[in-house]
């Protein structure tokens, strides 16, 4: 080796590259460590923001204020002025009656059940319980805030698409002509209408056409199987199964061919229908459905009445959606603006979700019944789960003798602590269920699996706070003539306490969000009553949130939003108070 | 004109943690080939000090380093200074063995390894076996070199890390308490290592032993509560201190 | 009725600690003193012993008492309909209980009745005898410890005796859970194996899984009840779990403990812990409400059919699950690498990137490689998300676009199903056994690794 005089060179100036490429190396797993929090961070967002917004179409409520005439003879014939007679009239029929007498024009057995599915059902119920709390209102005729339906409140929401207003440029004339009515404008508005439907069939040629590349790809799987078929039987069969395929194949494309060509002409009327974006015309307080468009005119039906005669102030409405695509017919549509116009219509604050219990309409379910039932099934969880746990923990770090028995206790604990919730559940189904006749679907089961499955974290969390108090505290107690358990109740355990509270408070949140274990003892059931005790069938917000999510009504879809919110509120209390403790109370000793 | 060029040239060094100055205006000349102790009680700031010439201090977020040091008339603190660099020329050897979970030769082949300073597989042999050899741990770990490093006994272990400092070829080497983990005769042998030490690099070592200061240094500095009291040859400071301070600690009055 | 005795227990004990403490004070003549242990000591054993007996009664016969009513009105049951199912022995049961408590039943006819009149006088009998020999317990423990007090009675010491006692049995609540979780699994899992004619390997190894289609007279049909398909499934949208989780908690992990400053790190460690704290039934449904609907429009815009329940969707939400498990537990084995290590290295003049994959990872690859199998076992665990966003039909595939269904979905289906839980129960219970075994296998695994890391730093 050479003589050692700084060899190293200069420290200002050395910077070679082999310590730039380092440098590099460097920032490269830096970037990494950033991406992946960003990742992390970005799922989060994308989580909670899907959530919020699915939560955000739960907030108002709709009601559809209209003037109802309370009959005395059918509601009250004998007028004996008896709520309970009250009760038992027929209200379903006289909203129905008040939604007909609204739309007088609406005929037909679909259009009319459109027409009541506007209201809420539950809407008539509760009509029937104003009545009958204030008797005084039978023979009046009253404004009265019908609960609007789902379906309604969403098309409010614009859940089913939007429906755009199009500026007309001319005027518009309109001639009854036998069931349908023929519409020309001046301007150039019905071809504006034309394009949209002509972009749509482009659309629907490139789905057609994505679908016959499925078939293809098909029929190429089937040639292929005849090809390695080992008998004739299966290579016949194969082939004829690729030959099916290659005719719905030609189909399709024959279709999409056709679609094209009617995109891509300047000329042709196009029919409407459920499959394609609707066009609304309102002329005055009429309303047309357009049914055929041409460059120029256009032909349609009217729902409601109609005048004829030229406009020159008409509107041209398109919705985003065909008909088929969404819950909210165009009759309804049209009922639902009429009402907006008429300023029947109001969105207040969504009292009732927190207030009210579980329900198949999704206007008129509500959290509150999930919300008693984790009330209760945490009751029990707390109540089993802490005391065993804290004494567990205070044997376990401070009177165990050190043997085989105990660590065997301790590396149960901590395996417990791994095992799938919902093994906890068929524990709990078995077990609690089978064997000690524990009522199903009871907070009583639910809070049992729970305690069980939180145990574990409550004793791992309270030996280390029992552990972290020194023992120079124990020393000074035993030094006084204090017994062991004097010692650990007097000044061990209080001192203990805020780690273990905090521990327990964590245990019980997760607990809070378990849903698994609580489906296997029967929790998932349809349960309206709000649980009196914790023997009686409950759900809690976890499972009702499980439950929701399940349901096809798109209603649903926010009040599982709006329920996942509420649990993660609780959550976050929950934690806060846990943080507190921690702050406020934990010392370093 | 200065008669010997100093190694390590410190002027008006001050290091905060937060808001704690633990090292105070602090200016002093090192040479080099030559072994200088830094004594003093603990808390002293000796080993903050230490920790300056290679900015090691730069893995602790809340420390701040004022003040001017150069190496070779360079100022390491200077924004163009990569503190990996300067770590390759400045080495060091810490409080407690830290044999990295590695083989023997994976320990000691590491920092060549990551500076690049082998060309072939013989070439790093070859810096491997110089460093271990003159670490002074060859004859006892030549027979297994694919052994853990954790293995070796505590004293054995300090010299590994001696060697892992060596082979990267470093100037300078400071050591901050090699021999606090160590019984007698592993002290010993550590002690005899760094005396041959002397010849090839500048060594500065940190040590709460007084008796281990006089054996191995030239030069002694003491440090009393963030000051550096007295700087001067190792065998007057501990004959004829000029600081009544510096007395009391080497009567064993403080500390 | 039960509440109504655990009262009056309550109220002996609490009457009894009184009396106890009362004779204590006039025994010792008012010289504390004289007395070895403090008068509230002899009530506090005497309370013990009252409360421990009258609940021990409570519990024990109440259990007896609800085994035998059962057993009694179920073979009454079988005896009057020999030929009904299982199921509707335990129906008719319900309904006669419902007929003697006054409450409406599916239905009334004769052997009803004679069940309800049976179960009436069983009940009256059952509570005459609780009422009997749990107050007769309570008051024969009171009078007993009355006696003991006396001077030199060493009642905190015989106390003390007892609260280490019941101390102790709670630890044991561990054990007992644990028994509880494998005598169960195994017993159904036995029951179907028997079914099966011990036909183990078609479980284990056939490929068609319909085990509720072929069930004939109580017997399973063995051809129906290969859980490949699910073993498969679980397995796939596991790793997928893992392929998003491990490199993003890794990374993650590595940058909070060596890279982050103070500021980044408080904010991204609670980050880590809300994405941990969401419960799994919300991330099952942003899996279906957003992901699914979100990867198969996007397949349809490149041309790839994603079906959706895909078992990606799945995967992918899963991994979001596991990120903050795995960056936690990473975290926490990262930082016990000594920092004298580091030293050691950035001494020698690495970089913190070079610090880190050659000295820090190495050290902490026993704890990471923990980390991961206790992340797996967590994902193969998982029961809602899969419930939520995977299939439910029993699909062997390999593409991570189609739908495949788990161990746990299949679990969940079999028990809320409509069939009769006794048939249910035992794929069920078996399924779920596997599970048990694997995840306790995983996680035995993991903690050894983990104890002897622990050794080596601690």
């Amino acid at each position: 080796m050479s003589e050692i005089t700084s060899h190293h060179g200069s420290l200002l100036t050395g910077n070679d590259r082999r310590l730039k490429q380092r440098r590099r190396a460097e920032t490269r797993l830096k970037t990494y460590g950033i991406a992946a929090i960003g990742a992390a961070g970005l799922a989060l967002v994308a989580l909670l923001s899907s959530v919020m917004v699915q939560a955000s179409k739960a907030v108002t409520e709709t009601y559809v204020t209209l003037p109802v005439t309370l009959d005395t003879v059918e509601i009250d014939p004998n007028g004996t002025g008896d709520p309970k007679t009250i009760l038992r009239a027929d209200f379903s029929g006289l909203t129905k009656a008040t939604l007909r007498n609204q739309f007088p024009t609406i005929k037909g057995r679909s259009e009319k059940r459109a027409l009541y599915d506007l209201v809420s059902s539950g809407a008539a119920f509760e009509l029937a319980q104003k009545v009958s709390e204030d008797t005084s209102l039978v023979g009046q005729t009253i404004d009265y805030d019908f609960l609007a339906s789902d379906v309604t409140d969403l098309y409010l929401k614009g859940v089913f698409g939007e429906v755009r207003q199009l500026t007309p440029h001319g005027t518009l004339q309109v001639e009854p002509d036998g069931k349908t009515v023929q519409l020309t404008s001046s301007g150039n508005d019905f071809s504006v209408a034309l394009a949209q439907v002509k972009k749509q069939l482009l659309i629907k040629a490139k789905t057609t056409r994505a679908k016959a590349a499925l078939q293809n790809n098909g029929v190429e799987e089937f040639r292929r199987r005849a090809e390695m078929a080992e008998t004739e039987k299966d290579h016949q069969k194969n082939l004829k199964l690729a030959a099916a395929r290659a005719k719905k194949r030609d189909t399709l494309l024959d279709q999409a061919a056709d679609l094209e060509r009617r995109a891509t002409g300047n000329e042709g009327a196009e029919e409407l229908d459920d499959d394609t974006v609707s066009f609304l015309v309102k002329v005055g307080n009429s309303w047309i459905k357009l049914t055929r468009v041409d460059t120029q005119r256009a032909e349609g039906i009217a729902i409601g009445p109609l005048s004829a005669g030229t406009f020159a102030n008409w509107g041209l409405m398109v919705t985003d959606l065909p008909e088929n695509a969404r819950k909210v017919s165009d009759t309804q549509i049209v009922a639902i603006e009429q009402l907006r116009d008429a300023g029947a219509i109001k969105q207040v604050f969504n009292w009732r979700f927190f207030t009210s219990r579980d329900s198949r309409e999704p206007e008129l379910a509500g959290i509150w019944g999930a919300a008693v039932g984790s009330f209760w099934t945490m009751l029990v969880t707390f109540s089993l789960a802490f005391p065993i746990g804290v004494m567990a923990a205070i044997y376990l770090e401070e009177f165990a003798p050190k043997n085989k028995f105990t660590d065997f206790i301790e590396i149960n604990i901590n395996n417990l602590a791994a095992v799938p919730s919902i093994v906890f559940g068929l524990l709990g189904l078995s077990v609690f269920l089978g064997v000690f006749g524990v009522p199903r679907s009871a907070p009583l089961a639910g809070g049992i699996v729970l305690a069980l499955m939180t145990l574990p974290t409550i004793i791992i969390a309270a030996r280390a706070a029992i552990k972290a108090v020194p023992p120079s505290i124990r020393d000074a107690a035993l030094g006084v003539g204090a017994s062991r358990l004097q010692t650990t109740f007097h000044h061990v355990l209080p001192l203990a306490m805020p780690g273990i509270l905090t521990g327990t408070i964590i245990g019980m949140a997760q607990a809070l969000g378990e849903t698994a274990p609580l489906i296997m003892i029967g929790m998932v059931a349809f349960i309206v009553d709000i649980p009196g005790g914790i023997t009686e069938s409950a759900s809690v917000l976890p499972v009702q949130v499980f439950r929701w999510s399940d349901f096809p009504e798109r209603a649903f879809e926010a009040k599982t939003g709006a329920a996942i919110c509420v649990l993660l509120a609780f959550l976050v209390i929950m934690n806060a108070i846990a943080i507190f403790l921690r702050r406020r109370f934990e010392r370093r000793w | 004109m200065e008669q010997i060029q100093s190694k390590i040239s410190a002027k008006n060094v001050q290091v905060f943690y937060d808001d704690n100055q633990a090292i105070k205006d602090v200016s002093v000349e090192i040479e080099d080939k030559t072994v200088t102790a830094f004594i003093g009680p603990s808390g002293c700031g000796k080993s903050t000090f230490l920790r300056c010439i290679n900015r090691m201090n730069d893995t602790i977020d809340v420390c701040r380093v004022q003040g001017d040091i150069l190496i070779d008339g360079e100022d390491i603190y200077d924004k163009r200074v990569d503190p990996v660099q300067l770590r390759a020329k400045v080495g060091m050897v810490f409080q407690k063995p830290n044999p990295f979970p590695k083989s023997i030769y994976d320990n000691v082949a590491y920092g060549p390894r990551i500076h690049g300073l082998a060309k072939s597989k013989t070439d790093l042999d070859h810096i491997v076996e110089q460093a271990l050899r003159r670490g002074a741990i060859w004859d006892e770990v030549k027979d297994r070199l694919d052994a853990p490093g954790t293995g070796l006994s505590g004293g054995q272990q300090q010299r590994l890390c001696i060697a892992r400092a060596i082979a990267t070829e470093p100037e300078i080497l400071l050591m901050d308490e090699p021999c606090s983990a160590l019984d007698p005769i592993a002290t010993a042998q550590v002690e005899e290592l760094i005396d041959e030490l002397r010849t090839r690099y500048s060594v500065v070592i940190v040590t709460h032993s007084m008796q281990q200061a006089a054996r191995v240094s030239q030069k002694t500095a003491f440090f009393h509560l963030g000051n550096l009291v007295e700087y001067g040859d190792t065998a007057t400071i501990f004959t004829n201190p000029q600081d009544p301070r510096t007395e009391s600690y080497i009567t064993g009055r403080i500390g | 009725m039960s509440a109504v005795l655990t009262a009056l227990v309550f109220i002996l004990a609490i009457a009894s600690f009184f009396m106890a403490r009362f004779r204590a004070q006039a025994i010792s003549g008012g010289v504390p003193s004289a007395l070895h242990s403090r008068p509230s000591y002899h009530g506090f054993f005497s309370f013990l012993w009252v409360f421990l007996v009258g609940a021990g009664f409570l519990i024990t016969i109440s259990v007896a008492s609800n085994w035998h009513m059962t057993s009694t009105l179920l073979s009454m049951a079988e005896d009057g309909l020999p030929d009904a199912p299982y199921i509707e022995h335990q129906l008719i049961v319900s309904d006669a209980q419902a007929l003697a408590e006054g409450r409406i039943a599916s239905k009334s006819d004769d052997l009803r009745q004679a069940i309800s009149a049976r179960y009436a006088d069983l009940a009256n009998v059952w509570i005459w005898v609780k009422v009997t020999l749990v107050a007769g317990g309570a008051l024969i423990a009171m009078g007993v410890t009355q006696r003991t007090v006396s001077l030199t009675w060493r009642a905190r010491n015989h106390s003390e005796a007892i609260v280490r006692l019941v101390l102790a049995a709670m630890a044991i609540i561990a054990i007992l859970t644990t028994i509880g979780i494998v005598g169960s699994l195994i017993f159904e899992t036995l029951n179907f194996f028997e079914n099966l004619d011990w036909r183990i390997d078609k479980y284990l190894f056939g490929t068609t899984w319909s085990p509720l289609s072929g069930v004939n007279e109580g017997k399973m049909d063995a051809d129906k009840v290969g859980a490949i398909p699910l073993f498969a499934g679980t397995l796939m949208i596991t790793l997928i779990a893992m392929v998003v989780a491990v490199p993003v908690g890794l990374f993650a992990a590595i940058y909070l403990s060596d890279f982050a400053s103070r500021r980044v790190r408080a904010f991204a460690k609670p980050m880590l812990e809300i994405l941990a704290g969401i419960p799994t039934v919300v991330y099952g449904f942003f899996a279906a409400i957003t992901v699914a609907p979100l990867f198969r429009n996007g397949g349809d815009m490149i041309g790839l059919n994603i079906a959706s329940e895909s078992a990606l969707v799945a995967g992918l939400v899963m991994g979001i699950m596991i990120i903050p498990f795995i960056s936690s537990l990473s975290d926490d084995v990262i930082n016990a690498v000594p920092q004298a290590l580091r030293d050691g290295s950035y001494g020698l003049g690495a970089t913190k990137a070079e610090t880190i994959r050659q000295v820090v990872l190495p050290a902490a690859l026993p704890g990471i490689v923990s980390a991961v199998l206790l992340g797996f076992s967590r994902a193969v665990g998982e029961t809602m998300i899969v419930v939520m966003a995977a299939g439910q039909g029993a699909n062997l595939t390999a593409n991570p676009f189609e739908a495949v269904t788990t161990v746990t979905v299949q679990i969940v289906m079999l028990i809320t199903g409509d069939t009769e839980a006794d048939t249910a129960a035992g794929p069920a219970f078996t399924l779920g056994f596997t599970l048990f075994c694997v995840t306790l296998l995983m996680n035995v695994i993991a903690q050894r690794i983990v104890r002897r890391y622990r050794e080596l730093y601690d």
